[in-house]
C-alpha cells in the first residue's frame, strides 16, 4: 500500500512539473476558459476545438506564434474564476472566454480589476460587458438577438400574432425572451401567449396548446436545441403547423441524434455560423476542424475560431509579443479593438468601445434538411 | 474533571489549528510566496469549512442525514445580497456592512431552517434525508423565478419579470436596480468578503458549534441521537433539543452563504443544487461524522484537492474520485488501521534506535 501511494505520489510531482515548463520566447500566449466537463462541456470543447484550428493555422503561417492555455471551468462561477487565477498564475497575457455567460459575468469583474483582456466567444448576455472596458464579445447579446429576432419577423411580414415558450430557469433563455417582448410591443407584433418551461420539461402539450388556441401564426423559441427538438415533435404530433422561429441556440438541431429532421423544415432561426456555407474560407475550417476532430463543427467553434484571430490581428495591430506584460496587453487592446475590423467565419466584425460587436444578423431557414440563407 | 480537560485539549488543538493556518496564510500572502491561484481559494475554503462545520452539527452530532445543506446556504447568499444592496447607502464601512450582511443572511437562513424544521424533524431517517433534499430544490427554484429590485429606497419583489418597470422608473429618474434577477441570478455592486472576515467567522462558527456539543443542551442532543427512547424516558424533549441543532445549523449555512455570495460579483440559484449539497456532505463524512477537526482538514483538502489537480486535465475528475474512494477505504480498513499502528509503534522504536523507517503516508 506505501508503496502504491508513494508511486502514485511522485507521479503526481512528475506529470506537474512538466506541465509547468515555460514556453518559448515571444510566443503569445492566450488562455482559454470554458466548460470542458460537465453538462455545458458541449459547448465549450466545440469552442476550444474552434479555437485550436485557429492557432494551428496561425502557428503555421510562420511569424508569431501562439500557445493556447485551457482550463476547465465547469459552467460554474466559482471554478471559472479559479481557473481564470491559474491562468495568471501560468503566465497567460489574454483570455478567450469564458464561453458561458454565468461564469463570463464573475470572471470579467476580476479581470477588470486586475487589468487582463478579455474576449468572449459566446457569452452573449450585456451584463458581460457592462461597465467593463477590458470585456469585448465575438457574440451577439442577448438583446440583439431578442430585438433582432422581433424586427426580422415584423419587416418579412412573417406573423401577426406570436407565441413564445421560453425556459425560466435560464438565463439566456430569459434574458432574449425579456426584450423580444419589450421590441415586440414596440413593433406593433402582437404576443398572444407567453408559457415557460425549466430545465427537466418534456412534455410541451400545455404551452403548444396555449399557442394554439390563441391562434398563434408563429412561434418564437428563444431556447436550445434539444427541448425545441421535442416541441418540434409534439406540435406535429398534434397537427400545429405554425412557423417556429428559433435564435442561435436552435443551431445544432440537425445533427442532433435520434431526431427526424424533417420535422425541422421551415424551423427558421438566427445564427452567425452554418457548417455548409460555400465560401472558401468555411469550407477550409470545416475541412481543418473535421481532419482533426472528426465531428461537425458548430457556432460556438466558430465564434471560437473568430476570438483567437481577432485577437490575433489586434496584437499584431498594436505591437504586442510574447514578453509584453499581461497589463500593457490589456492597455493596448482596449485601445486597439475599437479601431480594427475582423472578418471572420461569422461575419465582418466591428467592435464599440463597450465591448459589443456590431455584426449583420443571419437568418437562415431549414429546408430539405439543410440551411438556406434568408 | 480528566474528562472535561480532555475535551478542552481537544478544542484548544482545533482552534489553534485554525489560527496557525490563517497567520501562516496571511504571511505568506503578504510575502508575495502565494500563487494566485492559492489566493483566490481562500475565501471559498472558508466557507466550505464553515458549512462543513455546521452540517456536521446536523449529521454527527444530533445524527439526522440532512441532504438540502446548500438551499440554507443559498438563502444566506440571496439575502446577504439584498441586505449589503441595501445597506450600500447608509454604511459606508464595507467589514461592517459585510458582518451585517452576514447576520441578516443567517437569520432569515434560521427562519427558513424552523420553517423546514417543524415538519422535518417529526420524521426519521430516510424520510428526512428525501424531506430535506426537496427542500433544497424548491428554494432553488423559488429563487430562480424570483425577481428582486432596489427601487429608490424601497424594495421590490415579484415572480414576473420587473424589466417594464425598470424602464419606466429610469425614465422618471429614480435610480433603480436589479439586485436579484431570476435565472439570471444575484448581481454583486462590491465585493466585501475578505479573507480575514472569512476566518473570523470559521472562528465564530467554532466557538457556537463546540461550546454547544460540550453544553448541557449538546449532551441533550447527543443522547437523543444515540438512543431516543432513553433519551425521552428520562425527560429530555426530543423536538426542541433537535430543532436547536437543526436551526443553529441553518442560520451558520446562511452567514457561510452571504459570505460566499459577496466573494463573487456574480450568483446564480443553479450553483445551490444539490450537487453542492452532497459535496458538503462528503466533506463531513470523510472528516470523520461527529469530529469537527476532520471536517476543517477535509473541507480544506477537497477544495484544494481539485484546483491542484487541473495539471491532469481531463483525469482530473476521475483521480478526484480514486482520491475520495481511497481515504474511505484506507480510514475504515481495518487492516490499514493495523498497518497504521504499527507503523507508529516502528516509528516510535526507530526514533531511539536511529531514524530508520522514515516516509509513512
Amino acid at each position: 500500500m506505501k508503496k502504491v501511494i508513494s508511486m502514485l505520489l511522485v507521479a503526481a510531482l512528475a506529470v506537474m512539473m512538466g506541465s509547468a515548463c515555460f514556453a518559448e520566447e515571444g510566443t503569445l500566449k492566450i488562455g482559454f476558459i470554458g466548460p470542458l466537463t460537465g453538462a455545458a462541456a458541449v459547448y465549450g470543447t466545440s469552442c476550444l476545438q474552434g479555437a485550436q484550428v485557429a492557432v494551428d493555422e496561425i502557428n503555421a503561417k510562420g511569424g508569431m506564434q501562439i500557445e493556447l492555455i485551457a482550463q476547465d471551468d465547469e459552467h460554474d462561477p466559482e471554478k471559472s474564476v479559479n481557473a481564470y487565477n491559474t491562468l495568471w498564475d501560468e503566465g497567460a497575457q489574454m483570455i478567450v472566454g469564458c464561453v458561458t455567460t454565468g461564469p463570463c459575468k464573475a470572471v470579467s469583474a476580476e479581470a477588470y480589476n486586475d487589468r487582463m483582456f478579455m474576449l468572449t466567444p459566446s457569452a452573449s448576455s450585456t451584463e458581460v460587458t457592462e461597465g467593463k472596458d477590458n470585456m469585448y464579445q465575438v457574440c451577439f447579446t442577448d438583446p440583439n438577438q431578442g430585438s433582432a429576432s422581433a424586427q426580422f419577423i415584423v419587416d418579412n411580414g412573417l406573423a401577426t400574432k406570436v407565441a413564445v415558450i421560453y425556459n425560466n430557469a435560464d438565463a439566456y433563455s430569459t434574458g432574449i425572451y425579456q426584450t423580444f417582448v419589450a421590441n415586440a410591443a414596440e413593433l406593433g407584433l402582437e404576443v398572444v401567449s407567453v408559457t415557460t418551461f425549466t430545465d427537466d420539461t418534456t412534455d410541451f402539450s400545455v404551452q403548444l396548446t396555449d399557442a394554439k388556441d390563441n391562434g398563434a401564426d408563429l412561434v418564437f423559441l428563444p431556447i436550445y436545441y434539444t427541448p425545441a427538438s421535442m416541441i418540434l415533435s409534439q406540435a406535429n404530433a398534434m397537427e400545429y403547423a405554425p412557423t417556429f422561429f428559433g435564435v442561435d441556440g436552435m443551431d445544432g438541431i440537425l445533427t442532433m441524434e435520434g431526431f427526424d429532421t424533417s420535422l425541422a423544415e421551415g424551423l427558421m432561426l438566427l445564427t452567425p455560423f452554418a457548417a455548409d456555407a460555400e465560401d472558401e474560407r468555411t469550407q477550409t475550417f470545416v475541412a481543418a476542424y473535421q481532419a482533426a476532430y472528426t465531428d461537425v463543427p458548430t457556432q460556438f467553434s466558430a465564434d471560437g475560431y473568430d476570438a483567437v484571430y481577432a485577437l490575433y490581428e489586434a496584437s499584431l495591430e498594436g505591437g504586442i509579443n510574447g514578453d509584453t506584460s499581461t497589463e500593457d496587453a490589456c492597455e493596448i487592446l482596449v485601445k486597439v479593438m475599437p479601431e480594427i475590423t475582423v472578418s471572420g467565419l461569422t461575419g465582418e466584425m466591428d467592435w464599440d468601445a463597450n465591448g459589443e460587436v456590431t455584426k449583420t444578423p443571419k437568418a437562415v431557414v431549414i429546408q430539405n434538411g439543410v440551411y438556406v440563407g434568408m | 474533571m480528566k474528562k472535561m480537560s480532555k475535551t478542552f485539549i481537544n478544542n484548544a488543538i482545533t482552534y489553534a489549528l485554525v489560527i496557525v493556518a490563517f497567520i501562516v496564510m496571511t504571511i505568506l500572502q503578504n510575502a508575495g510566496v502565494l500563487t494566485r491561484s492559492m489566493k483566490g481559494q481562500l475565501i471559498p475554503i472558508c466557507v466550505y469549512i464553515v458549512m462543513a462545520v455546521s452540517l456536521n452539527l446536523v449529521v454527527g452530532i444530533s445524527g439526522e442525514l440532512c441532504l438540502g445543506h446548500a438551499g440554507f446556504m443559498s438563502v444566506g447568499a440571496f439575502t446577504g445580497v439584498v441586505a449589503a444592496a441595501c445597506l450600500a447607502g447608509g454604511v459606508p464601512n464595507p467589514t461592517l456592512r459585510l458582518i451585517l450582511a452576514m447576520i441578516v443572511g443567517g437569520l432569515i437562513a434560521a427562519v427558513a431552517g424552523v420553517i423546514i424544521g417543524v415538519p422535518v424533524l417529526r420524521l426519521r431517517g430516510d424520510y428526512l434525508a428525501i424531506v430535506t433534499l426537496a427542500f433544497g430544490e424548491i428554494i432553488r427554484n423559488v429563487i430562480n423565478c424570483l425577481y428582486v429590485a432596489l427601487d429608490g429606497s424601497a424594495l421590490r419583489m415579484s415572480f414576473n419579470t420587473p424589466v417594464v418597470q425598470e424602464a419606466a422608473r429610469t425614465a422618471e429618474g429614480i435610480p433603480f436596480q436589479v439586485l436579484i434577477n431570476g435565472p439570471q441570478g444575484a448581481t454583486v455592486a462590491t465585493k466585501l468578503a475578505t479573507f480575514t472576515m472569512g476566518f473570523v467567522l470559521i472562528i465564530f462558527s467554532l466557538i457556537v458549534v463546540l461550546n454547544l456539543i460540550n453544553s448541557r443542551s449538546g449532551r441533550a442532543i447527543m443522547a437523543i441521537r444515540d438512543n431516543r427512547i432513553a433519551a425521552e424516558s428520562v425527560g429530555i424533549g426530543v423536538t426542541k433539543y433537535k430543532m436547536m441543532a437543526f436551526v443553529i445549523s441553518a442560520a451558520l449555512a446562511g452567514m457561510a452563504g452571504a459570505l460566499y455570495s459577496l466573494n463573487y460579483s456574480t450568483v446564480t440559484a443553479s450553483k445551490f443544487k444539490f450537487d453542492t449539497s452532497i459535496l458538503v456532505l462528503v466533506f463531513v463524512v470523510l472528516g470523520g461524522i461527529g469530529n469537527i477537526r476532520g471536517s476543517i482538514i477535509a473541507a480544506t483538502l477537497l477544495t484544494v484537492l481539485p484546483e491542484l489537480l487541473r495539471a491532469f486535465n481531463d483525469y482530473r475528475m476521475l483521480i478526484y474520485a480514486i482520491v475520495l474512494i481511497l481515504v474511505m477505504l484506507t480510514t475504515n480498513n481495518p487492516r490499514f488501521k493495523q498497518l497504521r499502528e504499527s507503523l507508529a509503534e516502528k516509528l516510535r522504536r526507530g526514533k531511539g534506535a536511529g531514524n530508520e523507517s522514515e516516509g509513512g503516508v
